[in-house]
C-alpha cells in the first residue's frame, strides 16, 4: 500500500538525509552554544530555545563521522520524539519533499559510514538521488551516552 | 452523555466541597449553635449529592442524601449536634472522601455506605439515644404554653430572627407586611414579582412565606407575608406596594422588640421557656445565646463577603509554565532593545523602550505570583487531622494555624505537605502531655498546637510549637548513644541545642512505647532530609517542661534563585549565592599542596581550594598563570572550600531551568539558566565539591 509522506532533507558530507516532517519542531540558525562540561563530545552544549534549554549534539559526531566548522549553510534541526527534544546539527536543510512508502528499501549493512542501526531505509528519489532515512529514536537513544559515560569512568 | 469530559471537573469541585464541608463541621463542633454554619454545610452537600448523581455515582448521592438529612433536621432547629452525631457525619466525610479518592483512582466510586446509612438513618429517626429525645419531650412539654401562644406564627428561623433583632436594636424599622391579592388577579406570580420590586427598592427582604421561589411558581394562595428592614416610613411603604396594580390589600405593621417575638422561632422560644426553670443558670445561658447568635451573623457576613472577592478560574499548570518561557523570552528580547535604543539614540524610540520596560517589569512581578499559591492549601487538611489524632490518644488539644495566606512557590507546597504531617503528629504525639500529667504540672488541660506561617526577607517560615513537654537533651542523647547514632565522646562535646538535634537522626525514637502515630523512629530524618532538598533547613527552639518550636525555614520561590555570575575564559557560569560565603583574591603562593591536596588558610581555618578550570575542562584559561586567583568560598553545612574563578561579572537574579531529559547527569552542574544577552550559562552546584 502506497502512502505519501513528507520528509525533511538535510545534508551531511556528500549524503542526503530524511527526518519525518512530523518529528521536526523548527529549523535554525547556528546560534551560541554553551559548551557542557563532561558530556559526551558529540554533544556540543546547549542553546536556548525561545526559554527552554535544548541540548545540541552534532550529527556528524554522533555518527562517528569527521566533525567540521559550521558553515553559513549549517543549521540546527530541532527535533521532538521519545519526549525528548534535541538539536541536531547539520550541514545544511533546504528542502521538504514527498516521498512514497514504498520507495523504502532496508539499508545496507553500513552506508557512509553510519552503523545501519541508526538508519530506517533508504529512499530513492527520481532517477539518481538517494535519501537516507533516519532511525530517531536509535539517534536519541540515551543507553550509548550512558554506557560512554561509564567507559569515562 | 460522554462524562468523561466533566470527570476532572467533578473531581475538583468535589475535592473543594469535601474539603468545605471538613472544615465548616469542625467550625461546627467548636460551636454546635450557630445555625449559619450548618446552612453552609448543608448547600455543600446539597451540590455534592447533586453532582455525583448527574455524573452516576449513586452510592456518593446515597450517603451525602442521608447526610443531608440529618442537616434538614439540625438547619431546622429541630435536631441539636451531639458527639454522636458529629462523629458519625465525619465518618461519613471520610467514606465520601474514599469514594472520590476511588473515582480519582478511575475507579467507579462505589463503597459499602449501608452502616454509615443506618447510622445517619437512627439519627434522622431519633432513636439513636432516647435521652435526648425524652430531654426535648420534657423542655416542650414545659413550654407548651408559650409554644401554643407561637403556634402558626413562627415564621423565622433563628438566623432570620437575629437579623431582624439586631436592626431593631440598631434602630432601624422592621416591617411586617402582609399582601393580599385580588380574587380576580390573572398573572399571581408577576405581581408578587412587582411587589417584591417595589419592596427591594426601599430596603432589604429578610424573609418572605411562602419562599420567593414558591411565589416565582405561583405555588401561593391570595396573600404573602414579608419581612423586611426599610428606611420608608409605613404610609409611604403602604400606599407604594398598593400602587401596585390588582393588589386588594397591604398590611404593613412596624415590629418592635416585643412584637418581633411572636414570629420568633419555636425552638428560641423553647429554650427562653425552659431558662427559668433551670434553677442556678437563669440570666447567664440566654445572654451567651445572644452573644453567639451575634457572632454567628458577624460570621455570615465575613463569609458572604468572602465569597464576593475569591473569583477564580482553574488554569492548567502547562500553561502557566509555557507563560514563563514566553515571558523570559520576552525579557531578553528587552534587554537587546534597550541596547539598540541607546545606540540609535532617538528619544521618542527611548521613551517607548523605557515605557515597555517599566510595563514588562510590572508584568514579571505578576508572572512571578502567578506561581505563588497559598500555603493555606496544604495547612486546610490539618485541623481535621488533629481532631482526629487527639481523639486516638485522649488528649485535648487545640491547633492554632495562623498565616495560612502565606504564599509559596507551586513546587515548594508540593512537598511541604509530608514533612509538616511528621512534624504536627510528633508535636501531638510526644509534644502534648496527657490532660492529668498536664493538670499536675500546673498548665490548662488543653495542650495548644500553633501552626504558623510567615514571610522573612527572602524566606518563608513555617513553625509548629506546642506547650507540651519540651525536649530532654540529656535523655535524646543517652538513647542516641544507645541506638548507636554517635558515641559517648562525640556525646559529651554536644551543646544542649545539638543534642536536641539529635531526634532528626536517622533512626532515632526517644518515646518509651511505640505509638501508631509516631515513635518508629522513622520520621524526623525523613522530615529534614526532604527540607534540606527543598533548600531549606530546620531548626528546633524547646525548653523543658514549657514546649517545643520546630521551625522550618524555606526558600521564596525555587524558580528563581539569586546567583553570583561568574567568567571562567570564554565563558559563564552562576553559583547560588545562598553556598557562597564570601570572595576574596589570594596569592598563588598562598595555596600550599598537604598530602596532595591544595589547601588555602581562611580566617584560621585550613580549607580545600578546587581548580574550577580544571573540573569543568574550561579551554582557553589556567590559573597557574596569574599570580593572584579570585576565590569564591562555598559552604556545605559546617564545611568550607575555595573554588578558584577566572574573573567575577557580579549579581544576579536568575530563572532556573533544567538541561532537559536527554543530556546525562553531570556532577558539579545543578541546571541552566538564560541571560539577559540571550545565552545560557550553567549553573554550578557547590554541594559537589565538598564532601
Amino acid at each position: 500500500m502506497a502512502e505519501e509522506m513528507k520528509v525533511i532533507v538535510f545534508a551531511l558530507g556528500q549524503e542526503e538525509y530524511g527526518i519525518e516532517v512530523d518529528k521536526v519542531r523548527t529549523i535554525e540558525r547556528i546560534q551560541p552554544i554553551t559548551r557542557v562540561p563532561k558530556a559526551p563530545a558529540f554533544i556540543k552544549g546547549v542553546i536556548n530555545l525561545r526559554g527552554v534549554v535544548i541540548p545540541v549534539i552534532d550529527l556528524r559526531g554522533r555518527f562517528g563521522l569527521e566533525e567540521t566548522v559550521t558553515t553559513d549553510n549549517s543549521r540546527i534541526i530541532i527535533v521532538a520524539a521519545n519526549e525528548l527534544e534535541v538539536g541536531f546539527i547539520v550541514d545544511s536543510a533546504n528542502d521538504v519533499i514527498d516521498i512514497d512508502t514504498e520507495s523504502i528499501d532496508t539499508p545496507p549493512e553500513v552506508v557512509g559510514g553510519i552503523k545501519a542501526k541508526y538508519l530506517h531505509g533508504i529512499a530513492k528519489i527520481g532517477e539518481k538521488r538517494l535519501l537516507v532515512m533516519l532511525n530517531l529514536s536509535e539517534v536519541l537513544n540515551r543507553k550509548e551516552i550512558l554506557q560512554l559515560e561509564q567507559l569515562e569512568v | 452523555m460522554d462524562m468523561n469530559a466533566y470527570l476532572s471537573m467533578f473531581i475538583d469541585e468535589s475535592n473543594d466541597h469535601l474539603q468545605a464541608l471538613n472544615e465548616n463541621l469542625l467550625k461546627l463542633e467548636s460551636d454546635p449553635n450557630d445555625i449559619s454554619i450548618v446552612q453552609v454545610i448543608f448547600r455543600s452537600a446539597h451540590t455534592l449529592k447533586g453532582m455525583s448523581a448527574t455524573m452516576g455515582f449513586e452510592d456518593l448521592a446515597s450517603l451525602t442524601h442521608e447526610m443531608e438529612n440529618v442537616l434538614d433536621l439540625v438547619r431546622n432547629s429541630k435536631l441539636s449536634m451531639d458527639s454522636f452525631i458529629f462523629d458519625t457525619m465525619f465518618k461519613g466525610l471520610d467514606a465520601l472522601e474514599a469514594m472520590v479518592q476511588d473515582v480519582v483512582g478511575g475507579g467507579t466510586g462505589k463503597a459499602d455506605v449501608s452502616a454509615i446509612n443506618a447510622a445517619l438513618q437512627s439519627i434522622v429517626k431519633g432513636d439513636y439515644k432516647n435521652k435526648p429525645a425524652a430531654e426535648t419531650a420534657a423542655s416542650t412539654g414545659g413550654s407548651a404554653a408559650a409554644a401554643a401562644g407561637n403556634a402558626g406564627n413562627a415564621l423565622l428561623d433563628i438566623f432570620q430572627f437575629s437579623v431582624l433583632k439586631q436592626s431593631i436594636e440598631a434602630g432601624n424599622q422592621v416591617y411586617y407586611i402582609k399582601v393580599t391579592l385580588r380574587e380576580s388577579c390573572v398573572l399571581k406570580a408577576a405581581r408578587a414579582y412587582m411587589v417584591f420590586d417595589v419592596l427591594e427598592n426601599n430596603g432589604e427582604v429578610i424573609k418572605s412565606e411562602p419562599s420567593v421561589q414558591e411565589l416565582e411558581q405561583e405555588k401561593f394562595d391570595r396573600s404573602f407575608v414579608v419581612f423586611m428592614i426599610s428606611g420608608t416610613q409605613v404610609e409611604a411603604l403602604k400606599s407604594q406596594i398598593e400602587g401596585v396594580s390588582e393588589i386588594e390589600l397591604a398590611e404593613v405593621v412596624l415590629l418592635d422588640d416585643e412584637s418581633l417575638q411572636l414570629y420568633a422561632p419555636t425552638t428560641d422560644s423553647r429554650n427562653q421557656a425552659a431558662a427559668p426553670q433551670q434553677a442556678n443558670a437563669s440570666a447567664a445561658p440566654s445572654n451567651r445565646e445572644a452573644a453567639k447568635r451575634e457572632t454567628g451573623e458577624a460570621k455570615a457576613q465575613a463569609s458572604a463577603g468572602a465569597v464576593a472577592v475569591n473569583r477564580t478560574i482553574r488554569v492548567d499548570i502547562d500553561r502557566l509554565d509555557s507563560l514563563m518561557n514566553l515571558f523570559s523570552e520576552l525579557l531578553i528580547d528587552r534587554v537587546r532593545l534597550e541596547q539598540l535604543s541607546s545606540e540609535i539614540k532617538r528619544s521618542d524610540l527611548i521613551e517607548t523602550v523605557e515605557h515597555m520596560a517599566r510595563v514588562s517589569t510590572d508584568l514579571q512581578d505578576l508572572v512571578l505570583k502567578l506561581r505563588m499559591v497559598p500555603v493555606e492549601s496544604v495547612f486546610n487538611r490539618f485541623p481535621r487531622m488533629v481532631r482526629d489524632i487527639a481523639k486516638q490518644l485522649d488528649k485535648k488539644i487545640d491547633l492554632i494555624v495562623s498565616g495560612a495566606d502565606t504564599e509559596l512557590d507551586r513546587t515548594v507546597i508540593e512537598e511541604i505537605g509530608d514533612p509538616l504531617v511528621h512534624l504536627l503528629r510528633n508535636s501531638l504525639d510526644h509534644g502534648v502531655e496527657m490532660p492529668a500529667d498536664r493538670m499536675a504540672a500546673g498548665k490548662p488541660e488543653t495542650g495548644t498546637v500553633h501552626l504558623r506561617a510567615y514571610h522573612s526577607g527572602n524566606h518563608v517560615f513555617i513553625e509548629v510549637e506546642d506547650d507540651g513537654n519540651g525536649i530532654d537533651g540529656a535523655k535524646v542523647s543517652r538513647i542516641a548513644v544507645k541506638n548507636g547514632v554517635l558515641t559517648e565522646e562525640e556525646a559529651k562535646r554536644l551543646t544542649e541545642e545539638q543534642m536536641q538535634m539529635l531526634i532528626f537522626a536517622a533512626g532515632f525514637s526517644t518515646a518509651d512505647k511505640i505509638s501508631d502515630i509516631s515513635g518508629r523512629g522513622v520520621g524526623l530524618d525523613v522530615v529534614k532530609s526532604k527540607i534540606t532538598s527543598l533548600g531549606g533547613h530546620v531548626t528546633i527552639r524547646s525548653k523543658q517542661g514549657q514546649g517545643t518550636v520546630f521551625s522550618i525555614q524555606l526558600p521564596l520561590t525555587l524558580s528563581i534563585i539569586s546567583a553570583m555570575l561568574i567568567k571562567m575564559g570564554e565563558e559563564k557560569y552562576a553559583i547560588p549565592l545562598s553556598s557562597i560565603v564570601e570572595t576574596g583574591i589570594i596569592q598563588r603562593d598562598q595555596i600550599a599542596t598537604i598530602h596532595g591536596n591544595q589547601m588555602i588558610e581562611f580566617r584560621g581555618n585550613v580549607i580545600p581550594v578546587v581548580s574550577l578550570a580544571r573540573v569543568l575542562d574550561v579551554p582557553g584559561y589556567r590559573e597557574e598563570e596569574e599570580t593572584e586567583n579570585e576565590i569564591v568560598v562555598i559552604r556545605k553545612g559546617d564545611k568550607l572550600a575555595a573554588l578558584i574563578v577566572d574573573s567575577f561579572i557580579g549579581q544576579s537574579e536568575i530563572v532556573l531551568k533544567s538541561l532537559g531529559k536527554y543530556l546525562p547527569s553531570i556532577k558539579s552542574i545543578s541546571g541552566a539558566t538564560i541571560l539577559g544577552d540571550g545565552q545560557v550559562a550553567l549553573i554550578i552546584d557547590p554541594n559537589a565539591f565538598i564532601k
